[in-house]
């Protein structure tokens, strides 16, 4: 890429470029913008709203209303404690497969990958059934172990992947400098491979966070994480765009500044470890 | 103590048998080199005796106990890999402290032996750095500074010296021997350069195809080559082979000389020939010449005066001469 | 790299993750094959007993089924095709050097990382609403009649709305092995006379095989199960026209409590996606051998 770009052609690239970026960003920025609006002041047509002046009059609502916080604490305690327990029993799956390589380790892991693709509704029945029979409807800890279950063959695609590149020779040495096990992950593997593993630990949390088929069937109310506060905005009432938007930024907006402030580890985890 | 015997020792990928039962003993303190071409199994034959790799058939004793089983770190063996195989997140002072961490010894005394060895080593300065901000020969000396703390039985090295450049390879060549005769202990030393061989070894185990094809030292095994791969994988530069009827005139089937054992001479000698490329090194000069017995490498002095095309001479010295079989076993 | 030690120690190391999935997969899926030959309706219990294939050839021949079949095609295939290919082309776009190119791609990026709800939600109320949505702004602004979108083409819209937070995964994808397509080759290829199209299709398209098999594969595990974006948009309708199969599934066992047939329903979409799984893992198993 060494060649000199005409300056002409740069500048055609980046109105392009940054024309389409824009108009693929306008519908979040939008719902920011409305979320600042009165409810009277966000139906106007576009070029209105721009006029009207801010306030922060909807976000009182919604929080008087459906308690943003409890739902924001639900989601940071599924994602996370869903995707760190996924951690802990993929790291050392992902281990086994990326150094103790078999005959059979494609194909398990294969295997691992297509039941993922089991769709949830097979099993939408028998798990609603149990959740009721167990009394884990509406429960945190019920929907952080089905989540754990749904991501972790993709947890554990991605350190394998990651570990891959890891030399086994590294690993072999802690053996011969005397590591048992429990070392040799605890005090080579793992730290060696922080940025897969922050990839990973990262992407998860998302996918966990945004998951709105289990959170949407399994929670009601108290366990809720923001997917299922969002959706109890659904049915049309009346003027509530501005209140639509100040919840929907406030369910997004947390995921949304994660990801900017961790983009590097993020569009590595965002390949799925598949694409270097 | 540093005692390694290998007892019928055999190693098998699936159906590939890598390592055909294999006898050796190397002795404490010994300096021992595998060597042999690249893929002969000198790697895998280091990594049964390390231990991590399980032995197809046969025993391994340390110190005249049985090891077979034992795990590696049981063993007493410290290896330094052919890719240095540091801790890239510790820095220098973690990675040489890490076996020492890892056997549970007091942080005084870790840090005691630590510094020791680093001194020794020229390290000192460095301790703080991570691998990654180091040039390959302190990284080399950082993976040996990791294997001396342990104070092992034995050194298992292989081909530490194959990631360095020319100039530098010779300095760490000097610094293991040197190493070597400071400590005393048993080194495995793996390696395809004969070089290395022959100038660090008290005894040279010779591999092809996961055979051993003869043990010695490198003396023996320059005079006395007990087949024509030794013959010829020993010595540089090689020996020239000669086939047909000027061997069968010395009653064998080739016969071998040393570029080193052929004189030179404008005027008069046993076989004639012309002279090809000349490499003109100062010392020495070595001559490509075409005779009627194929084409010869003889090494002459470093000032001689002759060129490509010119006619010359070529006389071996007789007591040098090697004799081989049909089947390349030396003649006595 | 392996004693028996070692391998051993490796059984037991994935043994946990090995044993979680197949409890995952077998525990519950035996328990809808169970419910799936059940007269089982959580509104008449006491109503149970074994009726062999009953709720099968129930939820086979509902039209419904047919439907849902040929909307999850068109809501994958479609969502499929809306984001290669244009993931490919802003992929090459973003690999052009401009100004600003960290900005435009955190723009880019931004729909990915918005729950399907929201996204939903904000398309169907902001957007495409017919009387206060910024396209019906648009279109009286312009002089035209506002379209309701999600009354008159209720899949296609789902099918805009999922694309829009899938672009950026496979223009982000597309665009890592884009920058990763080493200069030189292209640069040979230019000595040897390739204009720009052949460059694209003999050298980065190949090069870009493994990445667009990627994209494909994680995509569709994902859009065979969309759900939040039809509930809180179109619920299924106008009719079945836009309900998949997920959907279907849920509305029969969980909205009108037929555990049974939703149950049948669950292992016909298993049955499905398997043949799907076969299929995706045959060109996934070649495509990422190396
Ligand atoms: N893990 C393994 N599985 C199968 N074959 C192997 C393995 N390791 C080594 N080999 C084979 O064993 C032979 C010897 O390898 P190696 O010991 O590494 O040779 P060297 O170190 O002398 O170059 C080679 O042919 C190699 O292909
Ligand atoms: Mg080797």
């Amino acid at each position: 890429m060494a060649r000199a770009v005409t300056p002409r052609r740069k500048a055609l690239v980046t109105v392009l470029a940054w024309t389409i970026g824009l108009a693929l960003f306008f519908p979040i920025l939008w719902t920011v913008i409305l979320s600042f609006k009165t409810e009277g002041d966000a139906i106007a047509s576009p070029l209105t709203v721009l006029t009207t002046p801010f306030t922060l009059e909807s976000y009182h609502v919604v929080q008087d209303r459906s308690n943003y916080f409890l739902h924001f604490w639900n989601s940071v305690v599924i994602s996370l404690g869903s995707t760190l327990f996924a951690l802990v029993v993929a790291i050392p799956a992902a281990w086994a497969m990326a150094f103790v390589p078999g005959p059979k380790t494609k194909d398990l892991l294969m295997w691992m990958l297509s039941t993922k693709m089991m769709p949830a509704v097979g099993v939408l029945v028998p798990i609603y059934l149990l959740f009721r029979d167990l009394g884990l409807l509406d429960s945190r800890i019920g929907l952080v172990v089905v989540l754990m279950l749904m991501n972790l063959p993709i947890v554990v695609w991605m350190l394998y992947t990651y570990f891959r590149e890891i030399p086994g020779e590294i690993l072999e040495a802690a053996r011969m400098d005397g590591a048992t096990l429990k070392d040799e992950l605890i005090h080579v593997l793992t730290p060696m491979a922080v940025p897969g593993i922050a990839s990973t630990l990262l992407l998860n949390v998302i996918l966990a966070w945004n998951e709105a088929f289990w959170t949407l069937q399994l929670t009601t109310s108290k366990a809720a994480p923001l997917t299922t506060f969002i959706a109890g905005y659904s049915s049309p009432e009346g003027l509530f765009y501005a209140k639509l938007s100040a919840a929907s930024t406030l369910a997004i907006a947390p995921i949304l500044i994660l990801g900017w402030f961790s983009q590097k580890q993020l569009v590595r985890g965002l390949t799925f470890g598949a694409v270097k | 103590m540093g005692e390694i015997v290998l007892k019928g020792v055999t190693k098998r990928f699936g159906d590939v048998e890598v390592i055909p039962p294999i006898d050796l003993a190397i002795h404490d303190g010994e300096f021992v080199v595998f060597v042999g071409p690249s893929g002969c199994g000198k790697s895998t034959l280091l990594r049964l005796i390390a231990g991590l790799e399980d032995v197809s058939g046969g025993k391994i004793e340390i110190d005249g106990k049985d090891a077979t089983e034992t795990a590696p770190s049981d063993r007493g063996l410290a290896m330094v890999f052919q890719s240095y195989a540091l801790y890239p997140h510790m820095s220098v002072k973690k990675n040489i402290a890490f076996p020492l961490k890892m056997a549970k010894l007091p942080p005084a005394e870790i840090e005691a032996k630590v510094q020791a060895a680093a001194k020794v080593l020229n390290l000192s300065a460095y301790l703080d750095r991570k691998p990654g901000q180091l040039s390959g020969g302190q990284r080399q000396r950082v993976a040996i500074g990791r294997a001396i703390v342990r104070s092992p039985e034995a050194f298992l090295f292989d081909e530490p010296l194959s990631n360095l450049d020319a100039a530098l390879r010779v300095n760490m060549r000097l610094e293991i021997s040197e190493l070597h005769h400071t400590l005393k202990t048993t080194m495995i030393y793996v390696t395809h350069d004969q070089v290395e061989a022959m100038t660090m070894a008290d005894k040279i185990v010779v591999l092809q195809a996961g055979r051993i094809e003869q043990v010695g030292s490198p003396l023996e095994l320059y005079r006395t080559p007990r087949n024509r791969f030794v013959a010829g994988f020993i010595g540089s530069p090689k020996m020239n082979f000669i086939e047909g009827a000027e061997a069968a005139k010395h009653g064998a089937h080739a016969i071998g000389i040393r570029p080193e054992h052929i004189r030179i001479s404008t005027t008069e000698g046993m076989w004639k020939g012309t002279v090809g490329v000349s490499e003109h090194l100062g010392s020495d000069t070595f001559l490509h010449v075409t005779t009627e017995h194929g084409l010869l490498n003889v090494r002459a002095g470093g000032e001689v005066d002759l060129h490509h095309g010119d006619s010359v001479f070529l006389s071996p010295d007789m007591a040098q001469l090697h004799r081989f079989d049909k089947e390349g076993g030396a003649l006595k | 790299m392996s004693t028996q030690a070692s391998r051993t120690a490796a059984r037991l190391m994935i043994s946990p993750a090995v044993i979680l999935l197949l409890g995952w997969m077998i525990v519950p899926l035996a328990m809808t094959l169970w419910f799936s030959m059940q007269r089982y309706n959580l509104l008449m219990p006491g109503m149970g007993g074994f009726t062999g294939f009953d709720n099968y050839s129930y939820f086979l021949t509902d039209p419904a089924f047919f439907d849902a079949i040929k909307n999850t095609l068109v809501l994958v295939l479609g969502v499929l095709a809306i984001t290669t290919v244009g993931g490919l082309l802003l992929a090459l776009l973003l690999d052009q050097p401009f100004w600003g190119q960290g900005i435009v791609r955190v723009l880019v990026i931004a729909p990915f990382f918005v729950m399907p709800t929201v996204s939903a939600l904000v398309w169907k109320n902001m957007f495409m609403n017919p009387v206060n949505g910024v396209f019906a702004h648009l279109a009286k602004s312009i002089g035209l009649q506002p379209y309701d979108f999600l009354a008159q083409s209720p899949l296609a819209s789902i099918v805009l709305i999922v694309a829009w937070q899938w672009l950026p995964f496979a223009t982000l994808i597309l665009l890592t092995a884009l920058q990763s397509l080493d200069s030189e080759q292209l640069e040979a290829a230019e000595m040897d006379g390739a204009g720009p199209i052949s460059r694209f299709f003999y050298v980065m398209l190949p090069h870009l095989a493994r990445a667009i098999t990627v994209v494909i594969l994680i995509q569709t595990i994902f859009l065979l199960s969309t759900f939040a974006e039809i509930l809180v948009t179109t619920n299924g309708g106008p009719g079945t026209a836009s309900t998949t199969l997920t959907y279907l599934v849920y509305v029969q066992s969980l909205l009108q409590f037929d555990v049974g047939s939703g149950a049948a329903g669950g292992i016909v979409a298993v049955v499905l996606a398997n043949i799907v799984a076969i299929f995706l893992m045959r060109m996934i198993g070649k495509n990422l051998e190396n």
